[in-house]
């Protein structure tokens, strides 16, 4: 065999670790499902088959994929720059509250206007949040993960103040009972700040397809995204910087490139990603803003950019799977009365990301080492 | 009005606020003298916050329930330093994994064995020290002082007593000088004969220890009880101290200190201003911010922290 053919083969081997590390993944949940006591092949079956075994099952998995593509897309672009941001959670929270504010304060204008006036204040909101610790890196050299980190409790808190200022008015049935609301939430954006349900598409189109699904357009809008993501990266001159400061930013800034402005341009763009995922579940899904509505994501996404190894594209596959393991986690605590808790999946998750880490540094060695032996 | 804010509970509470911060803090001082940055800490404080409820609740025993968060705390500390050291992985990748996998674990075994999020402690540890003699009997400054020295739990004395062996282990001991030869000099280190890996493998597993420490401490001691995320950016707030304090033991625990006032200040400032609660609990994350910004260039981090070890061969 020739030499060339033999680092395909490496290569190759490199590209599929995060193959690998979820088939381990899957072989730990297994031997944890046994060691509660069920079975593991039952499970994996309801799992799978459930998510993906019908069009409503997969419409629900895009559902919950669309936000774990924006947290993981701004992972990766500022991974791209060589920077941490955990912050996805802040830049998220900020970004939703704003387009919900948005969407709830100019109900007297069309859609045409408020939809894109919505989606530019959600990822506003997210550039907006992430630019401080952007700053802070670039102009004092603060380290990012733990200032993003902090940032996002402070969302956390400012959020929820928030929301008690804006808090929707008792409908008249809950007056009339004396009912406060349970959980905190805001008046409900106006009908032209909504995205349509993918279910309406289809219809126009005579696909069968259930009309209570709730996976909506922001799914594109996620797509659409990633096509952009990779656009800037490779495509721009902009995204050749910031991959230069992320490679080296010694020798970013000896060939006459801003590492500064480079590292506050890519976290505004990171923030504005992850504030997206008020497409999602503001604009498409709960109209509204809920306490507590969409915890977590930011930091799945965290897991999604390190499974799909940074590039749009992985991150996108990894979102679904992702969005497979959620949605066919609920379904088998749903099957198995709660007997297999839908927190199995968190650690699944986690599982793979440790996994990819330490399979990717294998391959890294195997590749060394045969080319030293070529 | 600020006469009767600062009192003796105030300080005493500030104290008991510190201590998680200060340990935690601690832990991150000796990964990352020996060359390695621990992002986990968050996660091993709340891995160790949970093992220590649920053993506690199990053995009836709260002193059980903080040795076993000790000792998940260096289990984590090995995964880690196998994935930083041995398999060179990147260091904060391997560290927010942790995180992940203790967010994920806590509540999946909290659903498992107790069925709920939030688990009670049901054995508390004691109180050691003198008890406080009620008030108008005897001087105010002897009741102050036993106040904020000597009517605490076990663990604080321990925090104590932990902090002077960590100052005298790193500063005045081979070991504590080999360890810091690693994180500045490991290719210097190795070829006087330090096993620099090993060096690392037992500073990173010395910093989960005492990350699952500071863990126990949260449930068992502060809260009584173990919730979902009860850690709450309390590992971050620890680098933050950590690196204020200029990667010493003793400057760390100074910054842990300067936390637990703030916090303790923001809670009493609370009822006087009538400032919303949100605004109070911001106050911690903002001050850890603004501490590190002001940190910088005061402080250096050690020359080689966050870089994998490669041994040169031939």
């Amino acid at each position: 065999m020739k030499p060339t053919n033999k680092i395909n083969i490496y290569s190759f081997l490199a590209n599929i670790t995060p193959l690998i590390a979820v088939i381990f993944a899957l072989l730990v949940g297994a031997i944890v499902i046994m060691i509660i006591g069920e079975d593991p092949i039952f499970v994996y079956k309801v799992l799978f088959s459930n998510a993906l075994g019908n069009r409503d099952g997969w419409g629900n998995v895009l559902f919950r994929a669309t936000p774990l593509i924006f947290t993981g897309l701004a992972v990766a672009f500022a991974f791209r720059c060589g920077l941490f941001n955990i912050g996805g959670e802040g830049q998220m929270y900020i970004g939703t509250f704003l387009a919900t504010w948005v969407g709830f304060t100019f109900t007297n204008l069309p859609a045409i206007i408020l939809i894109p006036l919505c989606i530019l204040a959600a990822a506003g909101g997210g550039a907006l949040w992430a630019s401080i610790p952007g700053i802070l890196k670039a102009k004092k050299g603060v380290h990012e993960v733990i200032v993003t980190i902090m940032m996002n409790w402070i969302a956390t808190s400012l959020t929820f103040y928030l929301v008690l200022q804006y808090k929707a008015p008792p409908t008249a049935d809950m007056a009339a009972a004396g009912i406060k609301q349970m959980i905190p939430h805001t008046s409900e954006i106006a009908q032209a700040a909504r995205l349509p349900r993918i279910y309406h598409l289809l219809k126009a189109l005579n696909i069968d397809f259930p009309a209570y699904n709730q996976v909506n357009v922001s799914f594109f809008i996620a797509l659409a995204a990633a096509v952009l993501v990779y656009y800037i990266l490779w495509k721009t001159n902009l995204g050749y910087e910031i991959r230069a400061v992320g490679f080296s930013p010694l020798a970013a800034e000896y060939g006459g490139i801003s590492v500064a402005k480079n590292i506050v341009l890519a976290m505004v763009i990171s923030g504005a990603l992850a504030g997206l995922v008020a497409t999602n579940e503001v604009m498409g899904f709960k109209y509204r803003w809920r306490q507590g509505l969409f915890t977590g994501y930011g930091f799945n996404g965290i897991a999604v950019a390190l499974l799909g190894k940074n590039h749009p594209l992985g991150v996108v596959l990894a979102a679904i799977l992702f969005g497979v393991l959620n949605y066919g986690g609920a379904i088998v605590n749903i099957f198995t009365a709660g007997r297999i808790p839908r927190e199995l999946i968190m650690v699944l998750q986690a599982v793979i990301v440790i996994f990819v880490v330490i399979s990717d540094e294998v391959v890294k060695r195997i590749i060394r080492k045969r080319r030293k032996i070529a | 009005m600020f006469g009767e804010m600062f009192n003796a509970d105030f300080f005493a509470s500030s104290i008991r606020i510190a201590i998680p911060l200060a340990l935690a803090g601690l832990g991150g001082v000796f990964s990352e003298k020996s060359g390695v940055v621990n992002i986990g800490l968050e996660g091993m404080m709340l891995t160790g916050a949970f093992t220590a409820v649920a053993v506690a609740n199990f053995s009836h025993n709260p002193w059980v329930g903080v040795f076993a968060a000790v000792l998940i705390g260096i289990v984590l500390g090995l995964i880690h330093a196998v994935t930083s050291i041995t398999f060179k992985a990147n260091q904060i990748v391997s560290g927010v994994a942790i995180n992940l996998f203790a967010s994920g674990i806590t509540v999946f075994l909290a659903w498992l064995f107790f069925q709920e999020t939030q688990i009670m402690a049901v054995t508390n540890l004691p109180i050691w020290g003198i008890s406080i003699p009620a008030s108008g009997e005897g001087s105010t400054l002897i009741r102050s002082l036993i106040v904020i020295f000597l009517h605490h739990s076990p663990l604080i004395y321990i925090t104590f007593f932990i902090f002077i062996i960590a100052h005298f282990t790193l500063f005045k001991t081979p070991f504590g000088l080999r360890l810091r030869s690693v994180g500045e000099y490991p290719e210097a280190a190795d070829t006087m004969g330090v096993n620099v890996i090993k060096m690392r493998y037992i500073a990173v597993m010395i910093s989960g220890a005492l990350a699952g420490l500071a863990g126990s401490f949260l449930s068992l001691e502060q809260a009584h009880f173990f919730v979902k995320e009860i850690s709450g950016g309390r590992g971050f707030i620890a680098l933050a101290a950590m690196i204020f304090g200029k990667w010493t033991p003793l400057g760390t625990a100074g910054a842990a200190l300067l936390f637990g006032f703030g916090e303790a200040l923001s809670i009493r400032l609370q009822g006087i201003l009538d400032i919303p609660v949100q605004f109070i609990n911001m106050v911690p994350y903002a001050l850890a911010i603004f501490v590190l910004v002001s940190a910088i260039g005061r402080a250096t981090p050690p020359a080689a922290s966050g870089i994998p070890y490669e041994k040169e061969v031939g």
